[in-house]
C-alpha cells in the first residue's frame, strides 16, 4: 500500500466569472515512511492539492486515495488517519498550549498520555510554557504546538502546508530535524514548501509550478537530470549584466540568484568560451565559476523547457 | 458523549476569557431592562400649544388655566393672530394651536352655542393625534362643567346618548411597563441568543480554527450541539436575571406559573439558536453575519408586536407576523405573566415554535459542511 496515490487531479476555481486552473490533471504516490516534499511558489496549487487530500475540498475529476481510503467516498476514515497542519496557524488562541493538545486529543477519541512518546520531543520544548494562551506564542513555538495537536491522535499520514513559512532559519532547521526524527517512528509525511533549499531534507520531491508537476523524483536524481553546464557570475552591476546577457542568441538562461547571475549556455560550451563572451560584450565581471545545480536551477530548467 | 462534554467546557471556556461577550450577555441586558420600559411610553406628554384668545373673557381664561393644569399641555405662547401661531408651527415650537373667536363668552351664554378652531401639527403623528385627541376630551369636560355650574343646568340633561364605563382586565391601571416589561425580555433574549450564536461559528472560520476541526471525525450534529448549548444555557440564564429585575425593579411577578415561562423559553431559544448558527454557517465574515443577524431582528421586532398591535397591521403584514418566532414569545411572555395562562393556553405556541426549532437546526447542520 502507498500512504497516498492521486491520479489525474483536476481543480478549478470560478471567481467571477473567471475561472483559475489550481491543479491540472496531477499525479503522484507518496511511499509510507516517506517524506514527500510538494515544491513551488506560491499559487502554484500546493494548499489545493493538500486541502483535496485531507478531504477538505472536492476536486472537479480525478482519483485520489490516503492509506488506501478514497478522499470522496472513505473521507471518514481518513480523517481518522491523517493530521493536518494548514498553512496558517489554526488553533485556538484563546486557550492555553494544554488546553489546545487536550481538545484535539478529544475530538479523536484518545488520551494525551497514549501517545505521549510520539510527540514528546516537540512538545517538551513547549511544555514550560503549557499554561500559556497559545495566542502569546511566538512563531516558532505556535508551529511547534499545532505540530502536536496534529500528531496527538498518532496518524498515519502527516500532512503539513507549508509548515516554515515566515519561520526564520534556525527554526526552520530545527523543524526538519523533527520531521526526519518523526520518521522514524513510521509516519508518512507529505510536506509542501516554497523554499527550494529545503528540497533535500526530502526522500522525494515533485516540483509544481501552475497546477502542474515539472517533475517527480529524488533530489540528487533531479539534479542529475540537469545536463547543462551550469556558470555563477559576479558582476558589479547585476542588473545591467543581467539586461546584456538575455540579449545574446548564445545564453539559454540567466536568473539572479541572490549576489550572483545563473548562467547557462545553448551550445553546452567550457568555461573558456563563455569568458570570451563576456569580454567581446565588455560586461564587466569580478567572479565566474562553473558550478554545480541546486534544485532551484533545476526547476528554472524545468519551466523553461515546458514552455 | 465525552466529546460533546469537553466541546461545552471548551466553549464555557473560551466565553468566560472574553469580557466583552460576558458584559453583553449579562450586564447589557440587565440594564437596558431597567432603562428601556421608562423610556418607552404611550403617554404623551408635554404637548406644546399655542393659544390665540381673541375672546379675553373668564370664560376663555378658565379654559386656558385648564388646559394648563391637565399636565399634558405646556402653554408655549399667546400670540394675537394666527399668523403669529403659525410661525410657532414652523419652527416646530408648538404642536397645537387653539384659536379661540372673540364672543365665545358671550355665545356659549347667550346662544348656547361656541366654536374653537384647532389646528395640529401632524409631523408627529403619534403625538398630534393623541394630542388633539387629549384637547378634545378635557374641552368637552370643561364644557360640561361650565353648562352644569354655571348656567345652572342638569348635568344629565346635557349628557345625552350611551354613558361607557370600563375596566381593564390583566393590567388593572393600564400600566404601560406591566405590558412592555415581558415583551422587551422576550427581544433581549432574541439578540443575545441570535447575535452570539450567529458570530460563533463564522469566527472560527475566520480564525481558521475550523479548517482543523473539519479534519478531524468530529460528527456534524455534535459540533453544532456544541455550539448550541452553552448559549442556551446561558440564554436561561439572562432570562432568569431578567425576571429578577422585572420583579425588584417593576414588580411585576408571572401571574402564571414560572415553569412554564421556562419551558416556552426553553423551546425559543433552541429555535433562535438554531437560527443564529444558520446564519453563521452561511457566512463567511463576521460581518456579514453580524449584517444578516440585525436585518432580521429589525424585522423581528417590528412585526413582532412589542410597540404596534399586530391586530392593526395589515393583512399581508400579519401574515407575515406568523413565521416571526419573536412574535410568539412575547405573546407567550405576556400571555403568562399578565394574563397566567396555563401550559393549555400556550400549547399551541409551543407546538409552533418545536416546528420553528427543528426547521432552523435542522438546516443548520445541514448547511455547515465540512468540505468545499
Amino acid at each position: 500500500m502507498k500512504a497516498v496515490t492521486i491520479n489525474q487531479i483536476s481543480k478549478t476555481y470560478t471567481v467571477q466569472k473567471e475561472k483559475t486552473i489550481a491543479l491540472d490533471g496531477v499525479s503522484f504516490d507518496a511511499d509510507l515512511g516517506e517524506i514527500f516534499g510538494i515544491i513551488g511558489p506560491d499559487g502554484a496549487g500546493k494548499s489545493s492539492l493538500f486541502r483535496i487530500l485531507t478531504t477538505l475540498l472536492l476536486p472537479d475529476s480525478g482519483t485520489a486515495n490516503v492509506m488506501g481510503y478514497d478522499v470522496i467516498k472513505d473521507y471518514k476514515n481518513i480523517r481518522k488517519k491523517v493530521g493536518y497542519m494548514p498553512g496558517k496557524f489554526s488553533l485556538y488562541q484563546d486557550l492555553s498550549v494544554e488546553e489546545n493538545l487536550e481538545f484535539f486529543a478529544t475530538i479523536f477519541n484518545v488520551k494525551i498520555k497514549d501517545n505521549y512518546q510520539m510527540i514528546a520531543p516537540i512538545y517538551k520544548q513547549i511544555e514550560p510554557f503549557k499554561d500559556r494562551k497559545a495566542g502569546a506564542l511566538s512563531g516558532g513555538m505556535k508551529q511547534k504546538l499545532a505540530l502536536s495537536c496534529a500528531l496527538i491522535h498518532k496518524p498515519d499520514v502527516l500532512f503539513l502546508d507549508e509548515p516554515t513559512t515566515g519561520v526564520d532559519p534556525v527554526s526552520r532547521k530545527e523543524f526538519w530535524d523533527m520531521l526526519s526524527e518523526l520518521k522514524q517512528h513510521g509516519l508518512s509525511i507529505i510536506v509542501s514548501t516554497p523554499y527550494m533549499d529545503e528540497a533535500n531534507r526530502c526522500d522525494r520531491i515533485a516540483l509544481i509550478q501552475e497546477g502542474k508537476f515539472l517533475s517527480i523524483n529524488q533530489p540528487n536524481k533531479i539534479i542529475k537530470e540537469f545536463k547543462r553546464n551550469l556558470y555563477s557570475l559576479e558582476s558589479l552591476n547585476n542588473r545591467i549584466a543581467l539586461k546584456a546577457l538575455k540579449e545574446k542568441n548564445e545564453i539559454h538562461s540567466c536568473h539572479p540568484f541572490g549576489e550572483k547571475l545563473h548562467i547557462t549556455l545553448k551550445e553546452n560550451q567550457e568555461i573558456q568560451f563563455f569568458e570570451n563572451l563576456l569580454i567581446q560584450n565588455k560586461i564587466e565581471y569580478q567572479h565566474l565559476e562553473k558550478i554545480e545545480p541546486g534544485i532551484e536551477d533545476c526547476f528554472m530548467e524545468l519551466m523553461l523547457s515546458k514552455q | 458523549m465525552k466529546t460533546l462534554i469537553f466541546l461545552l467546557e471548551k466553549e464555557f471556556r473560551q466565553v468566560f476569557r472574553d469580557p466583552a461577550i460576558l458584559r453583553m450577555l449579562f450586564i447589557m441586558p440587565v440594564i437596558q431592562l431597567i432603562v428601556l420600559p421608562l423610556a418607552a411610553n404611550y403617554e404623551v406628554k408635554n404637548i406644546n400649544i399655542d393659544i390665540i384668545d381673541h375672546d379675553k373673557s373668564d370664560f376663555s381664561a378658565e379654559l386656558i388655566t385648564r388646559l394648563n393644569g391637565s399636565g399634558y399641555f405646556k402653554l408655549k405662547n399667546t400670540p394675537g393672530t394666527f399668523e403669529e401661531a403659525m410661525k410657532d408651527f414652523a419652527n416646530d415650537n408648538a404642536d397645537i394651536i387653539l384659536e379661540i373667536p372673540s364672543n365665545f363668552e358671550k355665545d356659549l351664554v347667550k346662544e348656547n352655542n361656541s366654536k374653537l378652531f384647532m389646528a395640529v401639527n401632524a409631523i408627529n403623528g403619534a403625538k398630534a393625534n393623541i394630542g388633539a385627541s387629549y384637547l378634545n376630551s378635557l374641552i368637552q369636560k370643561y364644557n360640561i362643567e361650565v353648562r352644569t355650574e354655571w348656567l345652572n343646568a342638569p348635568e344629565q340633561k346635557l349628557q345625552k346618548g350611551i354613558l361607557l364605563e370600563y375596566s381593564n382586565w390583566y393590567n388593572i391601571h393600564m400600566n404601560y411597563r406591566n405590558f412592555m416589561v415581558p415583551g422587551i425580555l422576550a427581544i433581549l433574549l432574541t439578540m443575545v441568543g441570535m447575535f452570539l450564536t450567529s458570530l460563533n461559528i463564522v469566527r472560527e472560520k475566520e480564525a481558521g480554527t475550523i479548517e482543523q476541526i473539519n479534519v478531524t471525525p468530529i460528527k456534524k450534529h455534535i459540533f453544532i450541539l456544541g455550539k448550541l448549548l452553552p448559549f442556551w444555557i446561558m440564554g436561561l440564564v439572562v432570562l432568569t436575571l431578567g425576571l429578577l429585575v422585572a420583579r425588584i425593579i417593576y414588580g411585576i411577578s408571572p401571574l402564571g406559573n414560572l415553569f412554564h415561562v421556562y419551558l416556552f423559553a426553553a423551546v425559543f431559544l433552541w429555535a433562535t439558536l438554531g437560527l443564529g448558527l444558520l446564519i453563521s454557517t452561511i457566512s463567511k465574515t463576521q460581518q456579514q453575519a453580524m449584517l444578516i443577524a440585525f436585518f432580521l431582528l429589525m424585522i423581528f421586532i417590528l412585526l413582532g408586536g412589542l410597540y404596534t398591535s399586530i391586530d392593526s397591521m395589515p393583512k399581508w403584514a400579519q401574515i407575515i407576523t406568523w413565521f416571526n418566532p419573536v412574535k410568539y414569545f412575547i405573546e407567550v411572555m405576556r400571555m403568562i405573566i399578565l394574563k397566567g395562562s396555563t401550559l393549555f393556553d400556550i400549547l399551541k405556541h409551543v407546538g409552533i415554535m418545536i416546528l420553528f426549532a427543528i426547521f432552523f437546526n435542522a438546516w443548520a447542520v445541514l448547511s455547515y459542511s465540512k468540505r468545499s
